[in-house]
């Protein structure tokens, strides 16, 4: 038989974070603890549920429109408004997706050309560069460095541009590293974006979730709204990774090719997650509140006990992760987090899963109550303790 | 930091100073005269445990007791409920809106006990018109706490 696969697809690189699953899956220990998932603990605040639970009761289980529930759009339009004073039109600029993911993969589908180089920063969420693979794009990466506290930097985006850049994207605040961008750090990026014509798409979906003042959308930055995809979702500031639920907002001549997209691969999101969604957005403030406050004092407990057992970490302001350094070990990340699992049952993931920049990384989350963390920082002391000693 | 700091104690009563004072971002002295002064003011009343008696060898009863009360002239409520509250048997006492006055939760030994007391000493108050008693059959959630059931993380171990 002829081989049967697409050599692009054969060409990616399997995840990371997959290899660290298949171990951690294979020791299948039930004294593991992980630190390893990248979704919030809590459950999703009752009252969603029972919207979504209740719009099945009324037999609401047919296909919405194809770029969402209108309710649900408008109720985006108004959050946007409200949280970034960013002024979409429901009809034209908004999409409903099946989680932010969705939206990363076709929006890089709208926009690509074969050839076109699209500027990934990292360490980054997994799925840009075989997004961009995919599209036949050809991904450029920018890798961040520690000093900028994981910051993308104008210098560092001027140096990475060609004349065939098109795409940049924008994962902040960050997955795994923690970092977040500024308003004085945006400005800086959006006029290298302009100078060379650029599209941003711009992956929030963590934007619910930083510690020092609040999250600011590049697309707030004058000039910017035009040319990005603003991406965002539910998953993790309403704790609904499971509706698989996201959306994304751009210009309309962009979000009509995508929804074009959307409408031939997928339809529409689920139903029931819009139904739930919607109450999300008019009464969920308060449950964000709270839950920011508990990764807050999680985010504080793990930075103290890192500083107290002399391991180098930056303050993330953002999502739920933090991403210490681990070079003073002369370890690999791999072999720290591998012999971590080995040693002390605690899963970890490397930075390396993110790109080579995370390399001297690992990235910890904690979306896990404090009860848990206190036994993962407990072993990590150990571990630490262990290997100096070593 | 007071809102933040009541809202991590009334979960956790028990937590260390130094942990809290991490957790909130401010100095274990700042934390330490925090409370304090919340003691102080009244706004800390005390630290209980929740227990789960069910659990345990030692019997209890709880009843729930609606109570129509003749207010007093130039008192209101305040001095029955006062009658009411003095008795150590009696848990909580509050002033309720609607088709009676007082809530009273009384905690006793036996059925008996709970009985007893209604009979002969709420009811026999003079301002006190009518009584209600609820007992409690199981109790399912307590203090924000769902007593029956504890929840299994069941996530996967590593996800993106």
């Amino acid at each position: 038989m002829r081989n049967p696969l697409s050599d692009t697809v054969v060409g990616i690189k399997p995840s990371g974070i997959r290899k660290f699953f298949d171990i951690v899956s294979e020791m299948n220990d039930p004294d593991v603890v992980s630190l390893g998932v990248g979704e919030p603990d809590f459950d999703t605040p009752w009252h969603i549920r029972d919207e979504g639970i209740y719009s099945l009761e009324k037999g609401r289980t047919f296909y919405t429109s194809n770029s969402g529930l209108a309710e649900l759009r408008q109720e985006i339009c108004n959050y946007m408004h409200r949280k970034q004073g960013i002024t979409y039109d429901a009809a034209h600029e908004v999409l409903i997706t099946v989680g932010g993911s969705e939206a990363i993969d076709i929006g890089l589908r709208a926009l690509i050309n074969p050839g076109d180089e699209v500027l990934i920063p990292q360490p980054s969420y997994v799925s840009y560069e075989p997004c961009a693979i995919l599209t036949g794009a050809q991904p450029v990466i920018i890798n961040l460095k520690a000093e900028n506290e994981f910051r993308l930097t104008a210098q560092e985006l001027e140096a990475a541009i060609t004349e065939k850049s098109k795409v940049l994207i924008l994962p902040f605040p960050n997955n795994p590293t923690g970092a977040i961008m500024e308003r004085k750090d945006l400005e800086a990026i959006a006029e290298v974006v302009l100078k060379h014509d650029l599209v941003v798409m711009s992956d929030e979906i963590y934007g619910e979730l930083t510690y020092k003042g609040k999250h600011v959308s590049i697309a707030s930055v004058p000039g910017m709204k035009e040319r990005t995809i603003l991406i965002n979702g539910f998953s993790k500031a309403y704790a609904m990774t499971g509706w698989r639920l996201g959306y994304a907002c751009g210009p309309a001549n962009i979000i009509g090719q995508m929804t074009k997209i959307h409408q031939f691969a997928i339809m529409c999101a689920p139903t029931t997650s819009q139904y739930a969604a919607v109450e999300a957005l008019r009464n969920g403030d308060d449950d964000i509140e709270q839950m920011r406050t508990a990764y807050n004092q999680r985010r504080r407990y793990l930075l103290n006990a890192f500083k107290e057992m002399g391991l180098e970490c930056f303050e993330p302001y953002g999502a739920f992760y933090v991403f210490p350094c681990i070079k003073q070990f002369g370890m690999t990340s791999d072999e720290f987090a591998s012999r971590f699992l080995e040693e002390e049952k605690v899963a970890v993931v490397p930075g390396t899963a993110f790109g080579d920049s995370g390399e001297g990384f690992l990235r910890i989350s904690y979306a896990y109550s404090l009860e848990d963390l206190k036994i993962a920082i407990g072993r990590l002391e150990r571990f630490v303790k262990k290997l100096r000693e070593g | 930091m007071r809102e933040e700091l009541l809202a991590v104690i009334e979960n956790n009563s028990r937590i260390d100073l130094k942990e809290l004072a991490v957790l909130l971002g401010a100095e274990e002295i700042d934390v330490v005269n925090e409370i304090a002064a919340m003691e102080a003011e009244g706004i800390i009343c005390g630290y209980h445990t929740l227990i789960n008696w069910e659990k345990t060898a030692i019997e209890k009863v709880t009843a729930l007791i609606e109570v129509r009360v003749a207010p007093q002239r130039g008192q209101g409520f305040d001095s029955v409920a006062e009658r009411i509250y003095k008795y150590p048997e009696v848990q909580s006492v509050y002033l309720i809106s609607g088709g009676f006055d007082l809530m009273v939760i009384l905690e006793g030994k036996t059925l008996r006990e709970v009985s007893t007391f209604v009979s002969e000493k709420l009811s026999t108050l003079d301002a006190v018109l009518s009584t209600a008693t609820h007992f409690i059959l199981k109790k399912y959630k307590d203090h924000g706490c769902a007593i029956t059931q504890k929840k299994e993380d069941e996530r996967e171990i590593i996800t993106p």
